[in-house]
This record gives structure tokens, C-alpha cells and sequence, in this order.
């Protein structure tokens, strides 16, 4: 039994979701998604136990190809966070009609696989072309099924695609003259070649060039909070939850540990970025009147923290980096599909029209507050155990960094707060607020159950990634 | 040579159908007679001969080649039975023309003399300035005829000059005494001014920036499955031809001239892209894709001596998923006056299984993973990267990420935007070639080693 079981239970999952027809695609997606997250909790379990779990195969014998799929602890993490994510995302679009809904769940396993892929795969090329490959069904997702304006939809989505698309050609390009040194893509090759400095600080940038457009970095994030207005709240969650994800992890697994001499010569340059997107974010965040798009830039402010950590080279800073990535996916999940909720009864995402909701549905209202408590990380959440240790984490490195990066708590709580006030509390609106159904019920309890739950016992969670973190640590630090 | 002989005698076969009436038969029987040639040419993979006194040397370059040529044909032909079908008299006409021009390819490929060269792109232009004015009512069928004929007969001639010049120096037609010859130290200065020439002659076959002026309009007055052919058998002919030639001749002289190489490639490139960005006519479009696509083959002439795997892989790549689009073409474009991009609108509603081919192949020529394109793209890459020009490879990539724009302004077309009308008929034949050519092009981006270690 090995990681390509999961890879397989998606990819099988998104041909027979296509063959299913419309009525019964969402709960055929639904079973595959489930035995896809079941999948890869016994496979933890496997991992647990010290059980050799990774997959490899040569695939091209002409370049050097393989197709090598390992698994160590972050990669588990990343992969749970996946598997765990994709039903609940898949499970919140229940009451919501989409037109042609075989290929729309369909696409979102096939984006799944390719997201799981990205995190799973050890081998250049198959991460690039992983990478790449869950680049289309969202492209997909968010024109065909966004809402709001179609031109208007399609430049978003368009600027999207090739700002993505041209970030990570550069990649393939470091990879490639990566290849010609030293003759296979395997990562623990990748990592015996020594570069020099130069070369390092061009093939960082290549790379960089991908992530923080990914990510997204300012100043590369100006195509984000479009698409996450223009997108499907399903692909908005997937692009926030899971797919920003991929470009941190990135950071992390490539990056980093290929090109240490750069990133650690121009350390401050890129935490300062992260910074800025932290405080650029956070104010912008202040000035929106649409729910999606202040939640937009309120992730892109998290995330520019999380890059921050990553850059710090701390273990420390890394390991925050980690939690806070895979408590900022469940909670960006929870407050999208609260926006959601809202909208199928309201069918607005102005603030200003929301109102008096909590006189309606006090359940709804506390389970809102409860995640926009975790965003601002409030203690005893899971975000506040990742978001404190990187903020701890730049501490180390310079105080003013950290207490710049802690604006985004305090405005976060600014904002969000403010909004909390305008769209729950305040006058009655006019129009009525159903209650929560129990499949939205559901999909919150499960988001807060495990914010709260990680937010007292992150343990599981640090164990399982020190040691890959550690690893990648010594990576950096070796003496070139 | 028996590749050779079997395609001509299909040929002459297609036009005896005419005499004897027999014109319904005559697509699926050509396509059985080259599927023949197709399993005779692999038979004979292995075999390396020359014969009449080197007049035609069977390698493997020549034979993977002339098989990829012949599966492009099949196609083609294929094709061919919805699109004639207004013009059922003539049918045999241009089913032969089409077998005669494949035999034109395979002599381009699979020459030991620069005279046998010259007969192989003469038959094979000859062929394509005959199709390009077949639809003879149409004004601008003839108009493309014309053009084509006139630039093509001029190229045509600088080749022969060069030739000339060629002989003049060596004192042979013969490539491999040309060769031989040309290792000497002192070499007479008409042999790299014949080679410059019959490059020059060549360049303008595929297209290539500043010989490309020809190409869009030939491309959209030519009867759209001229323009399928155009684009892709012709093109992969002349780049495959082009590859061959100065590799046989040993003719990567100095570095000058691969600078010139670099130099157009780079502007094919860029110009062939940014040109296609204002297209609204989908053929023109194509067309200057076909440009752009030329300039990445052309990266395959600076390390001459082992791209001859990433050549095939590209050229296979790029005419599988040009084949596909256009069967897709073929099919919306039917009956229409023009192939404006509005004719697309909204394909992703009315026929979505076209639509999605359609949307394959455009990905695969963008160089999106999984499709072929892509790793076309990855293997020319990297072998450029190998051979020094980092600089060329990083304008590749540019113009990869802007050749999305326009691929995907008729992606955005089919999806995004309200069908006008609804088209009816299922046409089998063009279902099933544009659902083979995309699956053949998965199954080379899936399992690429097949086909790159063929001329390993």
C-alpha cells in the first residue's frame, strides 16, 4: 500500500463523477472524496508505524524521468489537509444547483488529484507537471460557473491563468538547468548538486516568480481578490483552502533547500515582502464593502505572514508556517462558505445589505463568530498556535518584523470584527434569514471541530512534521 | 524505396478509380493502401540501404519520419470524404494529388542527392499549389493558389541555385561525398553560400520570419483542408527536410550561422505570436501559430547531431493536435464563408466532445503538461539549454506564456459565450479522427519515451 493509492481513488474518482450523469454526480464525488480522505488516514496510520509508503517508477527514460512519489510527514500533513478539505468543499455545494454538475465535480476531484499530486511528488518534472495540471479545472471552474458579469469574469480568470501559467514556466526553466548539472530530477539529487551562489540567486528568483504569484506575494497578488469575488464559492475554497497552499508548501520543499545560499542573503528582502503583503492586505481589507473580497485580501494578508515564517529559516518559523497553512485552509473554508450561506438566502455579498441576522439565526451567528474569532486568532484556536509561533519566529530574527506582522491580528481583528458587526448585528433587514440547515450545520461543526480541537492538542500535528522539517533544515544549512 | 514505390502506386491506383467509376470507394480503400505502407515502412524500421547509386538512402530518420507522414495522410484523407462531398466528381483528383504529395515528403526525407531533394519538394509544392486553388470558383482560393505559387516557385528556384553553387563547390550531388568533402580544410567559399541559399529556399517552406509573408493569406484562402494539410504535413515536411539536409551535409559550418538560426527563431517566435494575438480568423490564427511553432523547430538545427528525437516528437506533437483542431474547424466552418472566431461561440454548449478536443489541442500547442506539446517543449528546452543558448530558451518561454492568449481567446469563445445557432449532423468520420489524432497526442505525452527513443 502506497501514496499513489490516493492519487488513483481521485483520478478514478473524477471519470466515474463524469460518467455518473447530473443527478447523482455530487454524491458519487462526495463517496470518492470520503474514500480518498479514509484512504489517506490509514496510510498515515501506515506512516505512523514506519512503514515504507513512498512510490517510484521510471517514467521517461530520456530525460530522466520518474514518476517518484514520497511521503514524509509534511507531505502527509499537506495531503490530509487535501483529502480532508475536498469532501467538505464538495459536501458544502449540496444546496446549490449547477448547471452540467457531472463535469463541475468532476473537475474538482481532478483538481484535487493534481493538488494531492503536487504535494506528494519528489521528482521535478512530476511536481511541474502536477503543478500545472490543477491549474485547469479552476480555470474551468471559476468561467464556466462563477457568477457576476461573464466579460468581466473572463479577464479575471484569464489575467489568472497567464500571470500563473508565466510564473511557473520560469520554474521549468531552473528545473531544466537544473537537470542539465546534474542528470536526474529526483529530489535528493536535486539537493547533492552544489550550485553556486549565482546560480542559486537565479534559480531562487525563477522560483519565486512562480510561488508568490501563486501564493499570492505583493506584488504579484493583483489577480487574487478578482478571481475569488468571480469564482464559485467551491472554487474560491479551493483556491484559498488548498491551491495557495501548494505554492507555501513549495517554498518549503524546493525552494528553499535548493537555492539556501540566496535565501538566506536576502533573507530580509523577501520576510519584508510577506510583511508587506501582511499590512497592504489588512488595510485594503478595511475598505471592502464585498464580503468575498474583504475575505480575499484578509487571506492575503495571513498568507503573507506564512511566507514571512517560511523565509525566517527557523525551524521554528517553518513549523508555524506549516500549522498556520493548514489552520488558514480549514478557516478560509469555513468563512467562504459562511459568505455562502448568507448569499443563498440574501443573494447579496455587500456587506451593507446584511444586517440583524443573529435576531434571525443565533446558531448561524455564533458558529460565524467562532470563525472569525480563529482568523483573528484567538487563543485556543488552531490559528493562534501557527500564527504565534511565527510571529515568534521573527521575533528572532528582528523585533520590528514581528511586531509589524502582528498588525495582522490587530487590524485582522479591525476588520473583521467590523464586518462581523455590520452583517450579523445591527438593524433587522427587511428580508428573512432562514435557519441553518443541518448539511450546513454540518460542514461548520466539522470546520470549528477541528479549529478548536488542533487549537488545543496540536501535537498530533507537530510530531508528524518536525522531523521533515528538520531534515529540510539540515538541507539548508549544509555548508556549500 | 518500397515505402516509395507502394505510395505512388496508390496514387496512380486513386486516379484509375475515376475511370472505372468506383468514387465512393475510394477513401476507406486509400486509407487501407496507406495503412499498408504504414505497417510496410515499420517492417522495414531496422533496415538502413541506399538505393540507385544512392539516389535514396532508407535510415530510421527516413523511415520514423515517412511513418508519422503517412499516419498525417490517413488523416487527412479521412477527412476528406465529408469535405469533398460537394464535389463528388472530383474526389479522386485530390485524393491522388494528396498521395502524390505524401510520396513528394517521403523523397524529401529519405534522399542521397541533392537532385532527388529537389524532385521530392517539387512534387510536394506542385501538389500544395494545386490544392490551394482547388476550390477554383472561389475567389480567393485562387487567390492563395496564386500567391503561393508565385513566392513557392521563387524559393523553389533559390534552392536550385544553391544547389548549383553547391555542386560547384564539391563537384557532386552526392551527400555523403558532399560531406566527406567538406571536412577538408579548405573549402571552396560557394559551399557555405549554397548552404545559405537552400536554407533561405527551405526557411520559406516552413514559414519561418522574415520568409513568412506568404503564410496567412495562403493559409485563409486556401479550402480549409488545404490548410490542415499546409499546416501540418507540409510544415513538418519542410522542418524535417531542413533538419536533414544540414545534417547530412555537415553543413553546422561555423557559429555565425547558428547565431542566425537563434536570431530566426527568436523572431519567428515573437513575431508569429504577437501577430496571432489580433486574429479574429481562425485559419489566419493558425497560421501564425504555425509561425511561432516553425521558430521552436528551428531551436532543433543548433545541436544538429542528436535533436533528431526532439524534432520528431515536436513535429508529431504539433501535427496531432493541428489535426485535431482541425477536424474540429472542418466540422463548425462547414458551409460558412468564413472561419471567424464568432462561429465558435459557444461550441462548449452545443458539442461539448468537440469542444473539449478542440480545447485539448489548443493546450497541447500552448505546452500545457500531460498534452504532447509539453513535452515537446521540455525536450527542445532542454537540449538548447545543452548546447548553450539560455538566452533563446527564455524568449521560448515568454512566447510560450503569450501564445496562451490567443489560444485561449477561442477557448474563452466556445465556453463563454451564447451559441448563435445550432449545428446539425453528426459527420462519424470527423468525430473519429479528431478523437484518434487527441488520444494518439495523450499517449505521447503520457508515455514520450516511445517516441523520443526512437532516434536515440
Amino acid at each position: 500500500m502506497n501514496v499513489s493509492l490516493i492519487l488513483i481513488i481521485l483520478l478514478v474518482g473524477a471519470f466515474v463523477t463524469f460518467l455518473s450523469g447530473d443527478k447523482l454526480a455530487s454524491k458519487v464525488a462526495l463517496v470518492f472524496g470520503l474514500a480518498a480522505a479514509g484512504a489517506s488516514i490509514v496510510l498515515l496510520n501506515h506512516y505512523n508505524l514506519g512503514e515504507n509508503i513512498s512510490f517510484i517508477n521510471q517514467w521517461i527514460t530520456q530525460p530522466n524521468i520518474s514518476f517518484a512519489l514520497k511521503a514524509d510527514g509534511l507531505s502527509m500533513a499537506m495531503l490530509l489537509l487535501t483529502t480532508i478539505l475536498t469532501p467538505i468543499i464538495i459536501f458544502s455545494s449540496f444546496g446549490n444547483d449547477y448547471k452540467n454538475s457531472k463535469s463541475f465535480y468532476a473537475l474538482i476531484l481532478f483538481m484535487s488529484f493534481a493538488m494531492a499530486g503536487t504535494f506528494l511528488a519528489s521528482d521535478g518534472l512530476l511536481y511541474y507537471i502536477f503543478w500545472e495540471l490543477a491549474l485547469i479545472p479552476i480555470y474551468f471552474i471559476a468561467l464556466i460557473w462563477g457568477n457576476g458579469d461573464a466579460e468581466e469574469r473572463k479577464k479575471a480568470v484569464v489575467k489568472f491563468f497567464i500571470y500563473t501559467l508565466a510564473g511557473s514556466l520560469f520554474m521549468l526553466v531552473a528545473f531544466v538547468y537544473m537537470y542539465q548539472k546534474s542528470g536526474s530530477l529526483l529530489l535528493e539529487d536535486l539537493y547533492k548538486l552544489n550550485l553556486t551562489a549565482t546560480e542559486q540567486l537565479w534559480i531562487f528568483l525563477a522560483f519565486f516568480l512562480a510561488y508568490a504569484i501563486k501564493i499570492p506575494l505583493i506584488p504579484f497578488h493583483t489577480w487574487q481578490a478578482n478571481v475569488y469575488q468571480k469564482a464559485p464559492t467551491v472554487g474560491t475554497m479551493l483556491l484559498s483552502g488548498i491551491m495557495l497552499k501548494m505554492g507555501l508548501y513549495s517554498v518549503i520543499r524546493w525552494q528553499l533547500p535548493l537555492a539556501p545560499l540566496a535565501a538566506k542573503e536576502y533573507m530580509y528582502i523577501f520576510i519584508g515582502l510577506g510583511i508587506a503583503g501582511v499590512i497592504y492586505g489588512s488595510i485594503v481589507a478595511l475598505k471592502q464593502k464585498d464580503l468575498k473580497k474583504l475575505l480575499a485580501y484578509s487571506s492575503l494578508a495571513h498568507v503573507g505572514l506564512i511566507a514571512a515564517g517560511t523565509y525566517t529559516l527557523t525551524l521554528d518559523g517553518l513549523r508555524g508556517a506549516v500549522l498556520q497553512m493548514i489552520a488558514h485552509g480549514f478557516v478560509v473554508v469555513g468563512l467562504f462558505y459562511a459568505a455562502e450561506i448568507i448569499f443563498r438566502r440574501y443573494e447579496t455579498r455587500a456587506i451593507a445589505e446584511m444586517g440583524g441576522i443573529r435576531t434571525q439565526s443565533p446558531k448561524f451567528t455564533s458558529m460565524f463568530l467562532i470563525l472569525v474569532l480563529a482568523s483573528v486568532a484567538l487563543p485556543t484556536t488552531f490559528n493562534f498556535v501557527g500564527e504565534f509561533t511565527v510571529l515568534y519566529s521573527l521575533s528572532q530574527i528582528n523585533i520590528w518584523f514581528a511586531i509589524l506582522g502582528g498588525t495582522t491580528i490587530i487590524l485582522g481583528a479591525y476588520y473583521m470584527l467590523k464586518m462581523f458587526q455590520h452583517a450579523m448585528l445591527g438593524e433587522t433587514n427587511t428580508k428573512p434569514f432562514a435557519d441553518v440547515t443541518i448539511n450546513e450545520g454540518i460542514t461548520m461543526v466539522l470546520i470549528i471541530g477541528v479549529l478548536f480541537f488542533f487549537g488545543m492538542y496540536p501535537k498530533p500535528i507537530t510530531d508528524l512534521i518536525t522531523p521533515s522539517l528538520e531534515e529540510i533544515l539540515t538541507q539548508i544549512n549544509r555548508i556549500n | 524505396m518500397n515505402t516509395l514505390i507502394a505510395i505512388i502506386g496508390l496514387g496512380v491506383l486513386c486516379l484509375l478509380f475515376e475511370i472505372f467509376n468506383l468514387r465512393k470507394a475510394i477513401v476507406p480503400i486509400t486509407i487501407l493502401g496507406l495503412l499498408g505502407v504504414l505497417g510496410l515502412t515499420i517492417s522495414e524500421f531496422n533496415s538502413t540501404e541506399s538505393y540507385y547509386n544512392n539516389m535514396i538512402v532508407v535510415s530510421k530518420f527516413s523511415s520514423t519520419f515517412s511513418s508519422l507522414f503517412i499516419v498525417l495522410t490517413i488523416f487527412l484523407v479521412a477527412l476528406g470524404h465529408n469535405f469533398y462531398e460537394n464535389h463528388q466528381s472530383k474526389i479522386s483528383d485530390y485524393i491522388a494529388i494528396k498521395i502524390f504529395l505524401l510520396a513528394g515528403a517521403v523523397a524529401m526525407v529519405s534522399f542521397g542527392n541533392l537532385a532527388m531533394f529537389f524532385l521530392g519538394i517539387e512534387v510536394l509544392s506542385i501538389a500544395l499549389y494545386i490544392l490551394a486553388a482547388s476550390d477554383r470558383m472561389n475567389l480567393k482560393s485562387n487567390e492563395a493558389g496564386m500567391k503561393y505559387f508565385l513566392m513557392g516557385s521563387f524559393a523553389s528556384g533559390i534552392i536550385l541555385f544553391g544547389i548549383c553553387l553547391i555542386y560547384g563547390a564539391m563537384g557532386s550531388f552526392d551527400v555523403t561525398e558532399i560531406s566527406e568533402l567538406s571536412q577538408s580544410a579548405e573549402l571552396p567559399v560557394w559551399f557555405p553560400i549554397g548552404i545559405v541559399l537552400v536554407t533561405i529556399g527551405m526557411l520559406f517552406k516552413v514559414a519561418a520570419v522574415p520568409f513568412h509573408f506568404w503564410a496567412p493569406d495562403v493559409y485563409e484562402g486556401s479550402p480549409a483542408l488545404t490548410t490542415a494539410l499546409m499546416s501540418t504535413l507540409a510544415k513538418v515536411v519542410a522542418m524535417a527536410t531542413l533538419h536533414k539536409l544540414l545534417s547530412v551535409m555537415n553543413a553546422d559550418v561555423s557559429e555565425s550561422f547558428k547565431m542566425v538560426v537563434v536570431i530566426i527563431a527568436m523572431a519567428s517566435m515573437t513575431v508569429g505570436n504577437i501577430m496571432a494575438l489580433r486574429q479574429t480568423n481562425v485559419k489566419r490564427m493558425l497560421a501564425f501559430s504555425g509561425i511561432s511553432h516553425a521558430g521552436f523547430m528551428l531551436m532543433t538545427l543548433l545541436s544538429l547531431s542528436t535533436s533528431a528525437g526532439s524534432l520528431l516528437y515536436y513535429a508529431s506533437a504539433y501535427s496531432l493536435a493541428g489535426i485535431a483542431a482541425f477536424s474540429v474547424i472542418l466540422y463548425v466552418c462547414k458551409n460558412r464563408d468564413n472561419e471567424d472566431i464568432v462561429n465558435f461561440h459557444g461550441l462548449g454548449k452545443t458539442n461539448p466532445l468537440l469542444a473539449a478536443i478542440l480545447t485539448a489541442a489548443l493546450l497541447s500547442m500552448a505546452g500545457i503538461p500531460i498534452f504532447a506539446g509539453f513535452f515537446a517543449k521540455l525536450v527542445l528546452f532542454n537540449q538548447t539549454i545543452q548546447a548553450g543558448y539560455l538566452a533563446l530558451v527564455i524568449v521560448a518561454v515568454v512566447n510560450s506564456i503569450i501564445s496562451v492568449g490567443y489560444y485561449f481567446k477561442l477557448i474563452l469563445a466556445m465556453y463563454n459565450k451564447e451559441p448563435n445557432e445550432e449545428r446539425k449532423g453528426t459527420p462519424v468520420i470527423i468525430y473519429a479522427v479528431a478523437v484518434i489524432a487527441i488520444v494518439l497526442n495523450i499517449a505521447l505525452g503520457l508515455f514520450p519515451s516511445f517516441v523520443l527513443d526512437l532516434l536515440a
